[in-house]
């Protein structure tokens, strides 16, 4: 098997222990990120962990990309720790306020400007967004086939063969490379930065690119460039409806009896 | 707590004119964040940890509660060193923290290691304190030693083919390093080496032991030796079963007409005392200061769980008054312990004398540490004495980490020294 050259597309989240401090801003309706601190999106560490042992074991690249604010630096120097070879941070002010499209261009445009890679990975959603979209957007962005909910995956010649979670169940795909993978939790379990990791992330550093780099306009990226405009965020009234069935035991039995299988809840 | 109270007090300082004080503080309480902002460049001190520490505070953090916290029990009841735990530690690196890359270490540094070492405390005092007193062995040799040393030993060491440790301490006592009466006896290949060391952490797991002989008289005539293991006349002797950081080995190494080589004298004869005080000074202590900051750290963790958990008198106990003193004074100490501990290693990684500083915070937080648990006991109520609650074992850690490094009394004479001169 030749050498695989593999970009992780990977997202700062807020810090999920700390979520009980997490705060909406009343203006936009958006996450005021900047409270709490961030970690890797979780799942992005299942698909740098995935994208790190296809290196040790093929050789290769990974490149570890983000579209993040400036802070992101952290997250991107820990995915080099874990084995990530160079980190790209696309940052701009013209970036925030960006939709799963918008955010989905940016890095399609990163990816092309690296360079196309033999795979695309991505967490099969983030943290905080859930909206699986990204890496969907990204392949079709770049014209790729993409698998998602990715459970395992086994590299081939001349392609990958990847068992995907669906609704009721799993199937297994066959699919030509370049692609794009997107991975659930149980595709491995990513390992921890080693101290020597860390000393190497210190030394490799981040490549910034902006909007200029990337050759995009202020039309297609951040806010302006979101077809999604959140309205309202709301909790939704979650209650039980509860009914007192009342008499003599034997009454209350059938009657519930009745009622489960009017429900169809029992034979 | 105390948190809540000083930003309500900047914001009342912060008013643009304190001549004219605001009508009245805001009726809701006001969420204030803490946003990621730009120092300005007029403000020389930085209280933020460097970006590789931080990583490494992060990464060890996850390791020590998803390797280190399933042992913690065992430790407890067989009062053993999971010897498998060593192999991991050095897979993670922070066998190498303060060893250079060439020699199979990360070399991140003073801080990098406070950071590691509290971590790893504040799930396991015992595995804390193994850590610590490892890298005393090791940065004794990557101090200390030749060419030949360095190699011979530190990878093995980074590795964690076994624990590191540094032997100085006898039966006459630990501080008082002139009244050893260990000897080293020159012979036409080498040394003899007779006598005993107590307390020695690491004792049974190490195979490359740093000691400590005499080769003379008076502070020039100690020497410092590495030996191995397997060495004829040298052995583990007796191990010690101690209240708290069970399950960090301890115990004697004996030495009985050992035969050691020329080779494995470290640094030049005569150089011992220096070795052994830079080496008890500026790693050991702040590596004590680590372990019990860590501890500090999880009697504060507990204290404010059970606070929140526990409901009295129809709300939870964190609502009263007299559990909100007990927190508050904790958090304090932990704040104070943590500066102390953390300015003592970024003197070290700056190259500036810190053996006062590693002293100070090696004394302060050890005694912090034993009162916060204390406390945070206390706040348990009688869960506080039950053994199923972590505060019980805190308690008891904390309590070891007061004489161990030096007592709080020598610390204190290093202390006023410098406080005095």
């Amino acid at each position: 098997m030749r050498p695989l050259d593999i970009i992780v597309c990977m997202k700062p989240v807020p810090d999920p222990r700390r979520w009980g401090k997490l705060k909406l801003d009343p203006r936009t309706m958006l996450l005021r990120r900047g409270d709490i601190s961030a970690v890797i999106n979780p799942l992005d560490r299942n698909a740098i962990e995935q994208a790190v042992a296809l290196g040790e074991r093929f050789g290769g690249t990974v490149t570890i990309l983000s579209m993040a604010p400036a802070e992101a630096e952290d997250q991107l120097a820990e995915a080099l720790a874990m084995g990530g070879d160079r980190a790209v941070l696309l940052s701009d002010a013209s970036f925030a306020g960006a939709d799963s499209l918008a955010t989905a261009r940016c890095l399609a445009a990163g990816i092309r400007k690296i360079g196309q890679p033999d795979m695309v990975f991505c967490g099969a959603y983030s943290l905080d967004g859930s909206t699986s979209q990204v890496g969907p957007q990204v392949a079709e962005l770049l014209d790729l086939p993409d698998l998602t909910h990715v459970v395992a995956l086994a590299v081939e010649e001349g392609g990958v063969r990847a068992t995907c979670r669906v609704d009721d169940g799993q199937v297994v795909c066959d699919c030509t490379l370049p692609a794009v993978v997107t991975f659930d939790k149980e595709a491995n379990r990513p390992r921890l930065p080693t101290m020597r990791g860390i000393m190497k992330a210190s030394a490799t550093g981040v490549v910034r690119w902006t909007a200029a780099d990337l050759g995009l306009s202020a039309g297609e990226v951040g806010l302006a460039g979101s077809p999604t405009q959140m309205s309202n965020v709301f909790a939704p009234a979650l209650g039980r409806k509860g009914e007192m069935l009342e008499g003599p035991p034997n009454q209350v039995a059938a009657s519930l009896l009745e009622k489960l299988r009017a429900d169809r809840l029992v034979n | 707590m105390l948190d809540i109270l000083f930003r309500r007090r900047r914001r009342v300082y912060n008013e643009p004119s304190l001549a004219a004080p605001p009508a009245r503080l805001p009726a809701v309480p006001v969420v204030v964040s803490r946003p990621v902002a730009p120092r300005p460049s007029e403000v020389s001190m930085d209280f933020d940890l460097p970006k590789d520490a931080r990583l490494v505070k992060r990464s060890v953090r996850e390791f020590a509660e998803q390797v280190v916290a399933p042992l913690v029990q065992e430790m407890e009841q067989s009062d053993e060193f999971p010897a498998a735990l060593i192999r991991q530690l050095g897979a993670l690196g922070v066998l190498g923290l303060v060893t250079p890359a060439e020699y199979g270490g990360s070399n991140l540094g003073y801080l990098a290691r406070m950071v590691a070492v509290e971590e790893i405390s504040r799930v396991s005092g015992a595995v804390g304190v193994a850590l610590q007193v490892h890298h005393m062995g090791a940065s004794a040799i990557g101090d200390f030693g030749n060419e030949a040393q360095k190699a011979k030993y530190l990878p093995a060491l980074c590795r964690g083919d076994s624990l590191g440790t540094c032997a100085i301490t006898e039966p006459t006592g630990g501080s008082d390093l002139l009244g050893m009466t260990s000897t080293a006896r020159t012979v036409s290949e080498g040394y003899v080496l007779n006598g005993r060391k107590c307390f020695i952490t690491n004792s049974h797991l190490s195979d490359a032991v740093v000691t400590v002989a005499k080769t003379g008289e008076g502070p020039k005539g100690l020497s410092a030796f590495i030996l191995e293991k397997g060495m004829a006349g040298f052995g583990a002797g007796r191990h010690e079963h101690k209240m708290g950081l069970r399950g960090s080995d301890t115990g004697e190494l004996i030495f009985r007409d050992c035969h050691v080589p020329r080779s494995a004298l470290l640094g030049n004869e005569g150089d011992g005392m220096t070795i052994a005080l830079k080496t008890i000074s500026e790693v050991g202590r702040a590596g004590m200061a680590a372990t019990a900051l860590g501890i500090l750290q999880a009697c504060y963790d507990e204290a404010v769980r059970f606070a929140r958990e526990r409901t009295l008198y129809g709300r939870p106990i964190a609502q009263l008054q007299a559990i909100q003193w007990n927190v508050a004074d904790i958090y304090a100490q932990l704040q104070a312990s943590r500066w102390l501990c953390y300015h003592a290693a970024w003197l070290k990684d700056v190259g500036r004398d810190c053996g006062v500083e590693a002293t100070l915070a090696k004394t302060y937080v050890t005694e912090a540490a034993v009162q916060a648990a204390r406390k945070a006991v206390e706040i348990h109520g009688g869960c506080g004495a039950m053994m199923e609650y972590p505060v019980q074992r805190l308690f008891r850690d904390a309590m070891v980490c007061v004489s161990a490094g030096g007592t709080s009394e020598i610390g204190k004479i290093v202390v006023s020294r410098a406080a005095l001169a």
